[in-house]
């Protein structure tokens, strides 16, 4: 049990008034029964858990990490902005000394969002991670950051978003991409030819327990953390990998995600997904609450709790043991495996089609990256829409080099076009965003 | 004819009114030991040469409850908790006489595990055992479903105990919350029994048959016999007075901010609209949070007789009061001896506050009258920062809709109202926060007029759970069948009528019952993707505020 209780920031916004439709599994009932929960056991009584209203994250915080098609007044309404503001709030109250870690336990969720953006995917308008670690880099300077996405579902978006980026590692653990939306995230996915390493998947067998997830921390993402040296840890902190969830199938429970969460030690958790809105998130909830607090949380239980029916085989232990030493392999040769990747090529290509599935939209996409040693990279994209959209963007890393925004700067010039709707410029490191 | 007394820890001072006009005032000395010769006192002075038979009805204010729980004059408590799982009992601040039972209820009033009747039963026979007579039965979310609660009190239940059920209190969620209050409740029954007693004598001995009311922590009031199963509501019923008084002297409409400065403090409450703010989740009392419904009132050490005192060339003022103000002849520089020596106000012995003031001047190589410019705007000050920090702690309240983050009410003062001894300061503090300020008439006795005119509130929680078919009315323990098309409407129907009735039975005028919806909600419940029921929640309110929409003149 944890020693020393925490100064604990909470930004809970339910958005009662608030659904993709009346019965989408993202609606307003979803946190209902987590406010009952939270508010009966008295959490927000606790001198060292504070409750702060959430702010509004504007368009400018949406354009540095994403590229909305047409713009990000047409893919987001208050509830996104709203959310993405709940997370920036918390990092704000993080980041400024206020509290010791902060959780937003806000709605709608954003890790399928990705950086070029043409509807909503996985009930996700816009990364709500990502506008908040742009925040982050842009107001405060931070560094080096560490996402670890605890979502069932692999946090394809915030993957996107920052494949090319060797300052922010993304670790996902969900349920393996065979079997789950949306079918991504293999141990192979491992970052951009400037960023190996720096994008982690661990794809887990279905039925996987408390006691799986535990030994993929211990032995795979914790020793990661250490290496990688964040200054920020962020939980992506989704909690469909309950026992309950209606749409998934893994077998963790509340006391498995507190314990993750306090073995974690997140600086910041932000919400993901989870629908099992009455048997999982009311304790899940209020677990990882009284974790991030350091307040002792070994009697939450859900009331149907029953380790032997949800205790995973030996073969899913064995499965997992085998993963966490592949993915360990292969952290530990990421700095070799530059020369492989890229052979004597300046720029590097990759082929996408990516599937809006809360929206219905087809995109195909070219991502070209310029291979570079000195940062992330220019990146230039060129995204068609079945909506009838093209678009061209070119993005230069937070720490451009020199070379790599010469670059930038001269396709955005010389780009074509007639060719496309929009050409976007999304300058990271001077934070400056412009669309012709 | 009204007779309202306010019982404070010095005077007590009571009313007469009649038709909303004040035609008698007085003031005594409260004595310690006691209470009842004071009410005797200032009645008896009130009401000599008139005719008894006209009073229509009493209202009282009481330390009672307040200064048992300070002063530890309570019983002890035997608390049969049914926690389920949840926070750890160690969190949870129970006392030393707690058994924790089997038996607890989910989040929608499910019961999830029963209650074990021969644990009960035993837990009976150890507190006969420990001869303690008071329990407190408070289960999880019994505000949801009241019945474990009740079957624990009736297998308790004999001739020697009493018992306080934790769903009777509020309708609220919040079990550390409930635990406190019912502890308290239980704790201070004893005494608030001799203490009703006490106050049955004295008013048959004023010979009148007149109902008698109890002013309570949120500023309503209650029958004096319908009070013997919640004593803890009236706690804090003389700060609630005090805020009553205001309303009751001046003509409130506007969003403000009232100051009852006094001594040793200053009380600042808040006002929307003309009603009184409530505490947003319940009054503290001793260090407890509780669910009891009470009017926002925060207290600063601030007063007019504060000790003035210089550190390192600063002035600092206050939290003590070593007595009254120099000019009075008390030992130390004062707020009150600076609004003397620059003539703010024209009492006491002005030579008397320059002397003192003199001293500290010197030290700082100040003129006297510079020195006295300077204690009253750091006296103002502190004050007008503690109202900003207050109102920007009411308009930042987190909310949890987007409707009401965008649009949400913000409070904005247009008046500030200040009553006490040194509301002299008035002026002053009104410049440092803009507000054009009002000082009311009869603020001497303002306190025992808002007692008299004070009206009965209540209020109903109401939650219809379609799928289940079930509604409850929290606070009555009252659980409904419903048809599966029960509506919103109908539920905030359900919730007016029982309103109404528990209204009429604490003593509300039937044609009085200004009933205001404070909260209806409705969710659709939707299971594996189809519509299983709708969660529907209500609260209603009968609001703080005078039995007539009248203003005292």
């Amino acid at each position: 049990m944890s020693a020393s209780p925490k100064k604990t920031g909470l930004i809970f916004f339910p958005a009662f008034d608030w659904a993709i439709s009346p019965n989408h599994p993202e609606r307003e009932e979803r946190l209902l029964y987590t406010q009952d929960q939270v508010f009966e056991e008295g959490l927000l009584d606790f001198d060292n858990i504070i409750e702060y209203k959430p702010g509004i994250a504007t368009y400018a915080d949406v354009n540095r990490a994403h590229i909305c098609v047409p713009n990000p007044q047409h893919l987001t309404t208050h509830s996104h902005l709203i959310s993405a503001g709940g997370a920036i709030t918390a990092a704000r109250k993080v980041l400024q000394g206020e509290v010791d870690n902060a959780f937003a336990l806000v709605r709608p969720p954003g890790h399928h969002s990705m950086l070029v953006a043409h509807g909503a995917r996985g009930f996700c308008n816009i990364n709500i991670e990502a506008v908040m670690i742009e925040y982050i880099r842009h107001t405060f300077g931070v560094k080096k950051i560490a996402v670890v996405d605890t979502d069932c579902h692999h946090g394809d978006g915030t993957q996107d978003i920052y494949w090319n980026d060797p300052d922010v590692l993304c670790i996902s653990m969900h349920q393996d991409g065979r079997t789950l939306y949306p079918g991504t995230g293999f141990v192979e996915d491992f970052g951009g030819p400037n960023a190996l390493g720096a994008t982690i998947n661990i794809p887990l067998p279905p039925k996987t327990s408390d006691e799986g997830f535990l030994f993929a921390l211990e032995q795979a993402i914790l020793p990661i953390l250490d290496e990688f040296q964040p200054d920020i840890i962020i939980n992506s902190a989704g909690q469909d990998n309950h026992y309950s969830d209606p749409i998934t199938n893994m077998n963790f429970s509340a006391r498995g995600y507190a314990l993750l969460n306090e073995k974690l030690a997140p600086d910041i958790a932000v919400l993901e997904g989870g629908y099992s809105i009455e048997r999982a998130l009311p304790y899940i909830n209020a677990g990882i609450i009284l974790a991030m607090a350091g307040l002792d949380y070994s009697f939450i239980r859900e009331p149907d709790y029953n380790y032997d029916r949800i205790r995973q085989s030996a073969e899913v232990t064995r499965l997992i043991e085998e993963e966490v030493k592949n993915i360990l392999l292969l952290w530990k040769k990421r700095k070799n495996l530059k020369k492989q990747v890229t052979g004597s090529a300046s720029y590097i290509r990759r082929e996408k089609n990516i599937y809006y599935d809360t929206d219905s939209i087809m995109e195909k996409q070219t991502e070209t990256v310029r291979v570079c040693d000195d940062c992330g990279g220019l990146v230039m994209i060129d995204s068609a829409a079945d909506t009838g959209k093209r678009v061209f963007a070119v993005i230069l890393p937070n720490a451009c080099c020199p070379e790599c925004r010469k670059n930038g700067e001269m396709f955005f010039d010389r780009v074509n076009a007639s060719q496309y709707n929009h050409i976007y410029f999304q300058d990271r490191q001077r934070d400056v965003f412009i669309v012709k | 004819m009204i007779l309202g007394i306010d019982v404070g820890g010095t005077h007590t001072d009571a009313v007469l009114v009649e038709n909303f006009r004040l035609i008698a005032k007085t003031k005594v000395l409260t004595s310690p030991t006691n209470m009842m010769s004071s009410l005797m006192e200032a009645s008896s002075r009130l009401l000599s040469g008139r005719n008894i038979d006209q009073i229509e009805r009493i209202v009282l204010s009481t330390t009672i409850s307040t200064n048992a729980i300070v002063q530890k004059k309570i019983n002890r408590v035997a608390m049969v908790l049914l926690s389920g799982p949840g926070l750890a009992p160690s969190l949870l601040n129970p006392g030393q006489d707690a058994f924790f039972a089997r038996g607890y209820v989910n989040h929608r009033g499910i019961p999830v595990e029963n209650i074990s009747r021969r644990e009960i039963i035993h837990i009976g026979e150890e507190i006969a055992e420990k001869g303690i007579r008071q329990v407190a039965v408070v289960g999880k979310f019994s505000s949801r479903n009241p019945q474990q609660e009740r079957d624990v009190a009736e297998l308790l239940s004999n001739d020697t105990l009493r018992i306080s059920m934790g769903h009777t209190l509020s309708g609220q969620l919040n079990f550390p919350r409930r635990i406190s209050t019912t502890y308290l409740n239980a704790a201070i029954s004893d005494i608030y029994r001799d203490f009703a007693k006490d106050v049955q004598t004295f008013i048959s001995e004023l010979k009148t048959d007149a109902p008698v009311y109890i002013l309570k922590a949120d500023g309503g009031t209650i029958l004096l016999n319908q009070s013997l199963n919640c004593p803890v509501e009236t706690i804090h019923s003389g700060p609630a007075a005090g805020i009553m008084g205001v309303l009751a002297t001046a003509d409130i409409r506007e969003d403000a901010v009232a100051l009852d400065i006094g001594g040793t403090t200053t009380d600042i409450s808040v006002f929307a609209e003309g009603v009184p703010l409530l505490e947003p989740s319940g009054v503290t009392i001793d260090g407890r949070k509780t669910l009891i419904r009470g009017l926002l009132s925060k207290s600063i050490g601030i007063g007019g007789d504060s000790v003035v005192r210089l550190k390192d060339g600063k002035i600092l003022i206050g939290p003590e009061r070593e007595g009254p103000a120099a000019a009075l002849d008390g030992p130390c520089p004062t707020p009150t001896d600076a609004m003397i020596l620059l003539n703010v106000v024209d009492y006491g012995d002005r030579n008397k506050a320059l002397k003192a003031l003199s001293a500290l001047a010197s030290k700082r190589k100040i003129s006297p009258e510079e020195l006295a410019r300077e204690i009253i705007d750091e006296t103002t000050s502190a004050i007008a920062g503690e109202v900003r920090q207050i109102l920007a702690g009411i308009n930042n309240k987190p909310v949890y809709t987007i409707h009401e983050l965008l649009e949400g009410r913000i409070i904005e003062p247009k008046m500030l109202y200040v009553v006490g001894g040194p509301a002299a300061l008035a002026p002053f503090i009104g410049e440092k926060l803009d507000l054009p300020y009002s000082i009311p008439d009869h603020s001497e006795v303002s306190n025992a007029l808002g007692v008299a005119l004070a009206r009965t509130t209540a209020e109903m929680t109401i939650l219809a759970d379609t799928e289940k078919r079930e509604l409850i009315v929290s606070e009555a323990g009252q659980v409904k069948k419903i048809p599966s098309d029960f509506t919103l409407h109908d539920v905030v129907e359900v919730g007016k009528a029982t309103l109404r009735d528990k209204a009429a039975q604490m003593g509300a005028d039937p044609l009085d019952m200004m009933i205001e919806i404070t909260e209806a909600q409705e969710f659709n419940m939707i299971r594996d993707f189809y519509t299983t029921g709708k969660n529907i929640r209500v609260k209603v309110q009968i609001k703080p505020g005078l039995i007539s929409a009248g203003q005292m003149r």
